[in-house]
């Protein structure tokens, strides 16, 4: 498993399709993460982090009474919902900002969907003392405006953004154009596996912490490898994160995208499954597109899951039918959201929601099975939204 | 020879320096855009940049933003822009380039593009998204084809890339002066004349000057030390503003006359 290539190429995907502004500023990120990444010193740090901070290990919980409910083997969760500020991100956020901070840059940004990467970014910032600008489209942040508030309590000052889909992908333009023009003194803190090279390495090695631990607890727990992996997948930090520790093993994996609305409603954020390869955001990927190339606007109950595109690398593991990717709709998604809350007591994410609505969606093929689930995050951001939804159906 | 190469030799030999405008294909209609087009040319612009609207054009500020989009709710795609360029050419020689985000050639297929665009009577090409170590097929098919392949090179770039860059660069060299996103500038950065020179020292093809360029000044500020000036917000500012007018094309017209007028005025200054 030697991808990406030394430039940033997964196969066809990936690379480095940005403005020529950009590049020195990419080759410099790349030579200090190549060097950091092995420095003692570096690790260390980030590890400390990452325990006494973020509260990592998060566990590996056996949710016995979903297994029974869907009638699956065993099933475990991986409870990244339980890392500070609750969601995976904050493992990204962490070892970005202490990048930032040996390249001498003074500022901080981000783009966000959900909210969830701007608090995670808002919040390695402030441990830091770095100035963060966090660019989020004005829909998301009607929808998530808990993450709204929590960033600015975080002192970080949230950029609302208005044109095009007024959600990630329009954010994500914004934030580059901003880092095209303040690239001397900025580090851009991508949230996910996306963008031009070495950003989805970068962020993927930052986020394998999730699949080195579940590996090593379920060694502890089962003596054995899982026999499948499931994750949901927007951009795919989360599922990158799990799935490329056990890449080389005999390991099944399903990544589920959102379907939105439904596929042929034409409203959904499937673009492994319903898109083609292009170039959005500085990467090769598949990508939600008309017959011109114009990228189009992607739809998901979840702000988080809501973007045209997709890391580089799970375009790459589609292609070697590496992993599996299925989609849920918004509806299978709100069901499992309320199932996990019922049986198990935990209220997740909606993102996490859609890995989980996977789960029904395959629990005939999961019988019998060693199962474990990527709990991306926790709810609590999304309660009001659905809350809303359920007043408006009744 | 390309036009492009054509029209650099010809304004050398004049000691004069080019004039090169952009506006945004298809706005206010693609319909329009050839009057445009022929306007800009019969007041004074040497070469002229259709830009190809984009969903999400990340090198550019508000002005050509709304523009791409304006274009793109009428439906504009890259097809129709190399069909309008074949309308064009019927009438005008003035060289024109395309400059369009790498994702609309790739989707359209760069073989097909490079030889429709041809045909079509595109003589050069600027993708702002594509770094020559990404653009390696396409740069192949340009070459056999002669259609220029415009590389940008930009105040962060090393010294070893400008000469990269300047290398591969066919028609001319685009040298963005701010490290930025295109739209207006009030002032124009200070380093300039620098580095123009040092761009100059490396390389024989012809060096325009784009990013920030509104006014006659400014045009004529630098094109003391460019072969080119590029100027493209404040003419879409135009379109924007006009786009329903029946005079758009004189407006248009009158505005690159006066760029005109400065470049020129502004080389007498600082010749002889």
């Amino acid at each position: 498993m030697n991808k990406p290539d030394e430039r940033g190429h997964f196969g066809p995907y990936g690379g480095r399709y940005v403005p020529e502004t950009l590049i020195a500023a990419l080759d410099e990120l790349e030579a200090a993460y190549d060097y950091h990444r092995r420095q003692p010193e570096f690790q260390q740090q980030l590890n400390e982090l990452l325990a006494d901070y973020c509260g990592r290990p998060t566990s590996l919980y056996r949710a016995r009474r979903l297994e029974a409910e869907l009638g699956i083997g065993k099933l475990y969760l991986k409870r990244e919902d339980l890392a500070h500020t609750g969601a995976h991100k904050i493992n990204n956020t962490m070892g970005q900002v202490l990048l930032a901070g040996r390249m001498g840059k003074k500022r901080i940004i981000a783009e966000t969907g959900a909210g969830q990467h701007g608090v995670a970014t808002a919040t390695a910032a402030a441990l830091f003392g770095f100035q963060c600008d966090v660019y989020m489209g004005e829909k998301d942040m009607v929808r998530q405006q808990m993450n709204v508030f929590r960033m600015e309590l975080l002192g970080a000052r949230v950029i609302p953004v208005s044109s095009g889909s007024r959600t990630l992908k329009d954010a994500t333009n914004e934030a580059i154009r901003d880092w095209v023009t303040n690239v001397e003194t900025t580090h851009y803190i991508i949230g996910s596996v996306v963008g031009p090279h070495p950003y989805p390495r970068m962020v993927r090695d930052f986020q394998a912490v999730i699949g080195v631990e579940t590996k090593a607890q379920l060694q502890e727990r089962e003596g054995r490898l899982p026999d499948v992996l499931v994750a949901c997948v927007g951009g795919g930090s989360n599922a990158i994160g799990m799935f490329f520790p056990f890449l080389a093993d005999p390991v099944e994996m399903l990544g589920i995208e959102a379907a939105g609305e439904g596929i042929d409603s034409g409203r959904h954020s499937a673009p492994l499954g319903y898109g083609s390869p292009g170039v959005l955001h500085g990467c090769m990927s598949y990508l939600l597109q008309d017959d011109a190339g114009q990228v189009q606007e992607a739809h998901s109950i979840s702000a988080g899951l809501d973007y045209p595109g997709v890391g580089p690398e799970h375009s790459y593991l589609k292609d070697q039918k590496r992993v599996v990717y299925d989609s849920v709709t918004d509806d299978e998604a709100l069901e499992a959201f309320h199932l996990l809350a019922r049986v198990e007591g935990i209220i997740p994410a909606l993102e996490s929601a859609h890995a989980l609505a996977g789960l029904k969606k395959h629990a005939d093929s999961l019988a019998g099975r060693l199962v474990v689930v990527n709990l991306s995050g926790r709810g609590d951001k999304d309660v009001e939204t659905v809350a809303a939804l359920e007043r408006g159906k009744s | 020879m390309n036009r492009i190469n054509e029209t650099f030799a010809r304004l050398q030999r004049e000691g004069r320096k080019a004039l090169i405008t952009f506006i945004t294909a298809g706005d206010p209609s693609l319909d329009q855009t050839p009057a445009l087009v022929t306007a800009m040319a019969a007041n004074g612009a040497d070469i002229i940049e259709l830009g190809v609207p984009f969903s999400d054009p990340l090198a550019d500020g508000p002005t050509i933003q709304a523009a791409s989009m304006r274009s793109i709710h009428l439906g504009t795609t890259l097809r129709d822009i190399i069909a309008m360029v074949g309308e064009i050419r019927s009438r005008c020689p003035v060289p024109l380039v395309l400059m369009s985000y790498y994702n609309p050639i790739l989707v359209y297929g760069i073989d097909n593009f490079v030889a429709d665009a041809v045909v079509a009577g595109v003589n050069g090409v600027i993708i702002p998204d594509l770094p020559p170590e990404e653009g390696e097929h396409l740069r192949r098919e340009a070459e056999a084809r002669e259609l220029a392949l415009i590389q940008l090179v930009s105040p962060t770039s090393t010294p070893e890339r400008m000469a990269k860059l300047c290398r591969l660069s066919t028609g001319f060299v685009y040298y963005v002066m701010v490290t930025g996103i295109t739209g207006a500038r009030r002032e124009l950065p200070p380093a300039v004349a620098e580095s123009l020179q040092q761009l100059k020292s490396l390389t024989d093809t012809p060096i325009a000057a784009g990013f920030g360029i509104s006014t006659p000044a400014q045009a004529a500020e630098v094109g003391q030390y460019a072969d080119g000036v590029i100027v493209g917000s404040a003419l879409v500012k135009i379109v924007a503003e006009h786009g329903g007018e029946l005079d758009l094309p004189e407006r248009l017209g009158a505005f690159v006359h006066e760029l005109r007028l400065g470049l020129d005025g502004g080389v007498r200054v600082g010749g002889d």
